[in-house]
């Protein structure tokens, strides 16, 4: 199967219930989007719940080089950014007391 | 009241035809032209002998019918009520795809006038049944729109296979002698109706695809299976079909 003209690869995202998030779940091989969508449905939407699929070409999705990973390599240090940084479970706490 | 005997051998034919199409469409599996649609076309052979399985149930526990298994393998190649259609090896994949958009539009087709049925266990199932067919339908559509845009050779060997499978999907709706009978009862609204809603439906599609519907006045349909005379590859394809099941027929699966 040679990728390209008739042959590309389609990223397929899951969607388990109406308002979640649709979840990367793999990728299919198909001749165009209608086709995607169409094998993804019983490769990955025929056991447990599903409500709806999504297909995008491989080759449209933008990502960073490999090598460009050394612009997160700090991110471990940074735990200010974390949410779990912030103390706020007391505040929240006496609120409700309060509010009762 | 409602002829039991009809409405029985209706739900036969219906069941037999699911059930030896969903078996030939499952040779497929392992062979598929790509993974993907192995994994499909196997999938939506299971959800064909789901069908049958579901009307053989309605006719063991509203019309006094026998165990659904028993039924599905143990009968003589004459009692089966399949169209000769579903009955002829798949040869290549042309000829599998034309079949199974034949005979999914034709089921779809039947199962909507069937959420309508006077008689009552089959308008559950046909609603049941709906969102399944809606997506062989769509598989075949794609195949058969894709195909015919895929060059020369591709377009000429899918009108090809419309022309070979065309005399042989009007068996689907061969007559029967107790139709009248169903179609007063309002049962369902009879094969020459289904036949005519069927030929309205794929010939939109086939047209956008540019593939000609051979003209049905001027085809002679193959009839025959309806009254058990079947063509010879239905006795071989019951011995493998039903050649486990055989080595013990009291077991639990």
């Amino acid at each position: 199967m040679q990728e390209g003209e008739n042959w590309n690869a389609f990223e397929v995202f899951h969607q388990e219930k109406r308002g979640a998030h649709h979840e990367h779940v793999g990728c299919v091989h198909a001749p165009n989007a209608q086709m995607a969508l169409i094998f993804a449905k019983e490769q990955f939407g025929r056991r447990k719940k599903c409500v709806n699929l999504w297909v995008v070409r491989s080759a449209d999705i933008l990502a960073f080089d490999a090598e460009d990973e050394d612009m997160f390599a700090n991110n471990g240090e940074k735990t200010y950014r974390d949410a779990s940084g912030f103390k706020v479970m007391e505040k929240i706490n006496k609120f409700k007391k309060e509010a009762k | 009241m409602i002829n039991t005997t009809a409405i029985s051998n209706l739900l036969t034919a219906m069941a037999d035809d699911a059930l030896i199409q969903g078996h030939r469409n499952s040779e497929w599996t392992g062979l598929g032209p790509i993974m993907e649609e192995d994994i499909a076309f196997s999938s939506m052979a299971q959800d064909k002998i789901g069908h049958a399985w579901a009307l053989y149930k309605i006719k063991q526990e509203e019309l006094n019918g026998s165990d659904p298994d028993q039924f599905a393998f143990l009968r003589n190649e004459k009692e089966y009520k399949c169209c000769h259609f579903v009955e002829h090896p798949n040869g290549e994949y042309d000829f599998s795809l034309m079949r199974h958009f034949l005979f999914d539009h034709a089921e779809a087709i039947r199962y909507e006038q069937l959420q309508q049925s006077s008689f009552q266990p089959l308008q559950p199932l046909a609603k049941k049944l709906k969102g399944e067919i809606k997506y062989h339908t769509l598989h075949a559509n794609a195949w058969v729109s894709q195909l015919c845009r895929a060059g020369e050779e591709s377009h000429a060997r899918m009108q090809s296979a419309l022309n070979t499978c065309f005399p042989l999907a009007l068996g689907l709706f061969e007559p029967t002698p107790s139709e009248e009978e169903l179609i007063a009862e309002k049962v369902y609204p009879g094969e020459k109706a289904l036949r005519e809603m069927w030929l309205d439906r794929i010939h939109n599609i086939l047209t956008v695809a540019a593939l000609n519907l051979p003209d049905e006045n001027t085809t002679e349909p193959v009839y025959g299976g309806r009254n058990g005379y079947h063509t010879i590859y239905l006795q071989p394809l019951l011995e493998e079909m039903g050649a486990v099941f055989r080595t013990d027929p009291a077991a639990t699966w």
